[in-house]
């Protein structure tokens, strides 16, 4: 098979330097370890995240399209993968909105003129995300076949978050029958994992909110959003929840504890980024993605079930 | 439709004592129309008694996300409780009921929490226990 994204611009944004850096670091190790090459965008910023869209979304369209001018016009790609929902959405956003909104294209042209670089125009690059990039690469028989450490003993409900497959319109790559990916249900993280041995549990809060915007404001309604997804992996009969978002990954590791500490709720099952859980599958150590990065601790519960 | 602190308890005592697979799925889907519409209500719109695919949920998140993008974040929830409603209600002696009824209980308080939620934040609702903290600190 054609590695369709053999080499693409890496755009990581800023929680995977933070709270999010196992993510990063699997995601770098299990593009090594397909032979898919990356290159961070060079001097990148915040791609506007909520902070800047909720004040003016303008700006974050500017934000975003700065990222992908870098890629495009300083790097030559033609592609940018970005594993964060959040950044991912947004540079989507961005290039939905210089496609179909006159005054986002102009304000994005006086910023960018003002901070001396190329203006991005809609079509230069094409965003995807970190599943995008092994999926359409590889497929599942390409990991299949590079299976080292089949992740068959583990059952996983595979959790997408509320940012991946919406708004539907900045998607339009999605939903075009088989093969692609699907807003309604998504399933490339559940094709990756399944076809490196794992067992993928029904689970009906794949898409559902973590509550991640609500972190601050009022940690109690997130901490119960966060368990109550929770508890329905546990009830599907999941092991562990694989990630694809720094966002949703922290909240859903720091309210577990936060839900044992303050509420006494306890809950067995672990958080794990799917890079992290593809990277094991491949053979990589823990310690190679990150494993020792996550909050709370799965080495005892990898190397019961020999990925460790 | 009830006070969202009485949605919440019923959806907590049906988990646990839903005899009657059917009507506890019903029940169950009431529930969520009637969440949806206290967020309607909330925003002074007259909550509507159209059906989109054949529910009233589907077609009351349709009109409770127009001019707010940001409610799509719960949509697949709705059509999560649609989609366990249809299979409880066509093969209620299904091997796999029990589990379906926690499954939809679930998708059921997810929902609740997220609006609620998001009703809290925009100081709206009837909860006034929950909200107070923050509608004083905002005066």
């Amino acid at each position: 098979m054609e590695q369709k994204y053999k080499k693409v611009a890496y755009y990581p944004g800023c929680a995977l330097e933070g709270t999010g850096h196992s993510y990063n670091r699997s995601t770098k190790e299990v593009g090594k370890a397909l032979g898919l090459e990356l290159e961070e965008v060079k001097n990148w910023n915040c791609c506007g995240a909520m902070e800047v869209k909720n004040i003016d979304p303008k700006i974050q369209t500017y934000l975003s399209s700065r990222v992908m001018s870098i890629a495009a016009n300083e790097m030559g790609y033609d592609t940018v993968m970005a594993p964060c929902n959040g950044c991912y959405h947004n540079l989507k956003k961005a290039e939905y909105d210089l496609e179909n909104d006159p005054a986002s294209v102009e304000v994005v042209g006086q910023l960018s003129e003002k901070a001396g670089h190329e203006t991005y125009e809609a079509g230069q690059v094409e965003t995807i995300h970190a599943l995008d990039w092994i999926k359409d690469s590889l497929g599942e028989e390409g990991i299949r076949e590079r299976v080292k450490n089949s992740l068959k003993d583990l059952k996983i409900a595979n959790y997408y978050g509320c940012m991946y497959t919406r708004p539907r319109h900045i998607f339009p790559e999605k939903d075009q029958g088989e093969g692609s990916e699907s807003t309604v249900k998504p399933h490339y993280m559940d094709d990756l994992l399944g076809a490196a041995g794992a067992e993928n549990v029904e689970f009906p809060l794949k898409t559902a909110c973590c509550g991640g915007a609500h972190t601050l404001s009022d940690s109690d309604t997130s901490t119960k959003l966060v368990m109550n997804i929770i508890r329905a992996a546990e009830a599907s009969g999941a092991e562990v929840i694989a990630t694809e978002c720094p966002t949703c990954h922290s909240g859903l590791e720091m309210h577990q504890i936060r839900a044992e500490k303050i509420h006494g709720e306890k809950s067995n099952v672990k958080i794990i980024y799917f890079t992290q859980l593809l990277g094991l599958a491949l053979g990589l150590s823990p310690k190679q993605v990150g494993i020792h990065e996550n909050v709370s601790d799965s080495m005892g519960f990898l190397k019961e079930k020999g990925l460790a | 439709m009830r006070p969202l602190a009485d949605i919440e308890a019923g959806i907590d005592y049906l988990e646990r004592n839903a005899a009657r697979p059917a009507e506890a799925a019903a029940e169950f889907l009431k529930f969520g129309e009637e969440i949806v519409e206290h967020w309607l209500t909330a925003h002074d719109k007259a909550p509507t008694d159209a059906l989109k695919e054949g529910f009233r949920l589907l077609a009351l998140h349709r009109q409770a996300a127009q001019g707010d993008p940001s409610f799509n974040a719960c949509r697949e929830t709705c059509r999560e409780l649609v989609y366990y409603f249809n299979l409880i209600t066509l093969d209620p002696l299904h091997g796999e009921t029990n589990r379906r009824l926690a499954m939809m209980a679930m998708v059921a308080r997810h929902l609740y929490l997220f609006i609620t939620g998001k009703m809290q934040v925009a100081e709206l609702g009837d909860f006034c226990c929950a909200s107070r903290p923050l509608r004083t600190n905002a005066n």
